[in-house]
């Protein structure tokens, strides 16, 4: 049976964190190495799921072999399901040698939303802790994964006016930030594909940008705003140098993210 | 009267047949509270251990049987079972190290060892009914055995009645590890099948042991 497995592409010589999905089911481990894949073309995503005969259970040999085939040296992120699948993935890191082991981490995220938002994080070229951070903001059910203290209270209602709760007006109104309005004109609104195209465009920027309040560079934040067409959004950033940012993702949110 | 090679060779064999004898019954257990592959899996992990006991090399010691019985449990069961004892046969292995001859004191060494590699493997506690409540009574039982100076062969006699009674003892609990904890109350009233498990290979130890020593 082919193992749906993507090599890691060569990108400008940029080495990204790989992923491996463990999961009793071969069927979902390879469902989501599908899924995330949508969002991460360039990161080694690695299902290892079931047993080794085709039974639903893990397999040491399959972990320990999924996670060699998704390092590219620069570390790995393993997501698991239910727990014998973390049983089986930490032996399995116990017999790495002690160098591999310290770039692979497990990542206590659900399986398949923290794996979808730490697959979009090591496709912006993420290092260890984020991609971990990242799968970890699924369990936090809003989707915060900046660890900015102002994101909780942040507005999450894609219908709110900005007008009427503008984030961070604190130091926004001191004329040193960049704020741009756009329109989401895509039919099925900001669905997964277009809101990791605005994460990772917000991810190749430095200073932090955000949606509606929200943090531009975290995948599930964005996508818990509920974004739909028409939706007129806030782009915002405090930082002097931000507004590069700012009008590079209105110009993509306006681009209608090349679906029309 | 230590225990030897021919005695770590027997309780693989014993293991295997208690397993293959018990399946039904340990999937019956896990089928109750659990996912019901305890016994398939730990029979089939048993039943591939048995052609590799002809490769071990001459002059092995009882910790090398211990490694190759982690290992190919490791490898070859799937459920949690496998990385639980695969951990505590080598921590009993590492516990046992090259020594040809484990006595009382060694045993109840290897024992423990066992245990705490099951319980960091896990990070299961006492009373949470799990294989931990076999595996802690006996490891108890068998090291106040050997501190009143018992013979390796009645360490394992008196950590094999004290891994029973523990599975015993599991019936009235309700499972706070493992997928059974995900019935909650529910759980109760029914045998851990890995405190079972524990159970049947611990006599299998004391059984291969008092067959190796004539006792």
């Amino acid at each position: 049976m082919p193992r749906p497995t993507r090599p890691v592409p060569e990108v400008g010589g940029q080495q990204r964190i790989g992923l491996v999905f463990v999961s009793h089911s071969a069927k979902i481990a390879e469902g989501l190495v599908e899924l995330a894949a949508q969002m991460a073309p360039s990161v080694a995503l690695v299902a290892a799921g079931g047993t080794g005969d085709g039974r639903i259970g893990t397999s040491f040999d399959r972990v320990t072999a999924a996670i060699g085939e998704a390092d590219s040296g620069a570390g790995v992120v393993v997501l698991c399901d239910l727990g014998s699948a973390i049983l089986t993935t930490e032996t399995a890191l116990d017999f790495l040698d002690d160098d591999v082991r310290d770039r692979v981490a497990i990542a206590d995220a659900p399986l398949v939303e923290g794996g979808v938002a730490a697959a979009v994080a090591a496709e912006s070229g993420e290092p260890l802790d984020a991609v971990v951070a990242a799968a970890r903001s699924a369990n936090t059910g809003t989707g915060s994964d900046s660890g900015a203290p102002d994101d909780a209270s942040a507005p999450r209602d894609a219908d709110t006016p900005a007008s009427d709760a503008p984030p961070d007006t604190s130091t926004a109104d001191a004329g040193v930030g960049h704020v741009r309005r756009a329109t989401i004109t895509n039919a099925d609104g900001l669905h997964a594909r277009p809101a990791a195209e605005l994460v990772k465009l917000a991810s190749t920027f430095g200073q932090r940008v955000t949606v509606n309040g929200t943090d531009a560079k975290s995948l599930l934040a964005i996508m818990s705003l509920g974004l739909t067409k028409g939706a007129s959004i806030e782009i915002a950033s405090e930082d002097p140098e931000g507004g590069a940012a700012v009008d590079a993702i209105a110009a993509l949110v306006q681009s209608g993210f090349g679906e029309h | 009267m230590g225990l030897d090679i021919t005695w770590a060779v027997d309780w693989v064999r014993r293991s295997a047949d208690v397993v293959a004898e018990h399946r039904v019954e340990l999937i019956r257990l896990d089928r109750d509270i659990g996912d019901g592959d305890h016994g398939e899996n730990l029979d089939r992990g048993f039943t591939a251990v048995i052609p590799k006991l002809d490769d071990l090399a001459a002059g092995s010691t009882p910790g090398d049987v211990l490694k190759l019985v982690a290992m190919t449990l490791i490898s070859t069961v799937g459920g949690a079972a496998g990385p639980l004892y695969g951990t505590a046969y080598l921590k009993a292995a590492a516990s046992a190290g090259s020594e040809s001859s484990l006595d009382g004191e060694a045993i109840a060494r290897l024992l423990t060892a066992a245990r705490d590699g099951v319980v960091s493997r896990g990070k299961a506690e006492s009373g949470d009914k799990t294989m931990i409540d076999a595996w802690t009574p006996a490891v108890d039982a068998a090291t106040a055995a050997a501190a009143s100076g018992a013979d390796a062969t009645a360490v394992l006699a008196a950590a094999a009645d004290a891994a029973e009674a523990g599975a015993l003892a599991t019936e009235p609990l309700v499972a706070r590890k493992g997928r059974a904890s995900y019935l909650g109350e529910r759980s109760a009233g029914h045998r851990d099948p890995g405190a079972q498990s524990t159970a049947l290979l611990l006599r299998a130890a004391a059984d291969a042991a008092s067959d190796s020593t004539g006792a």
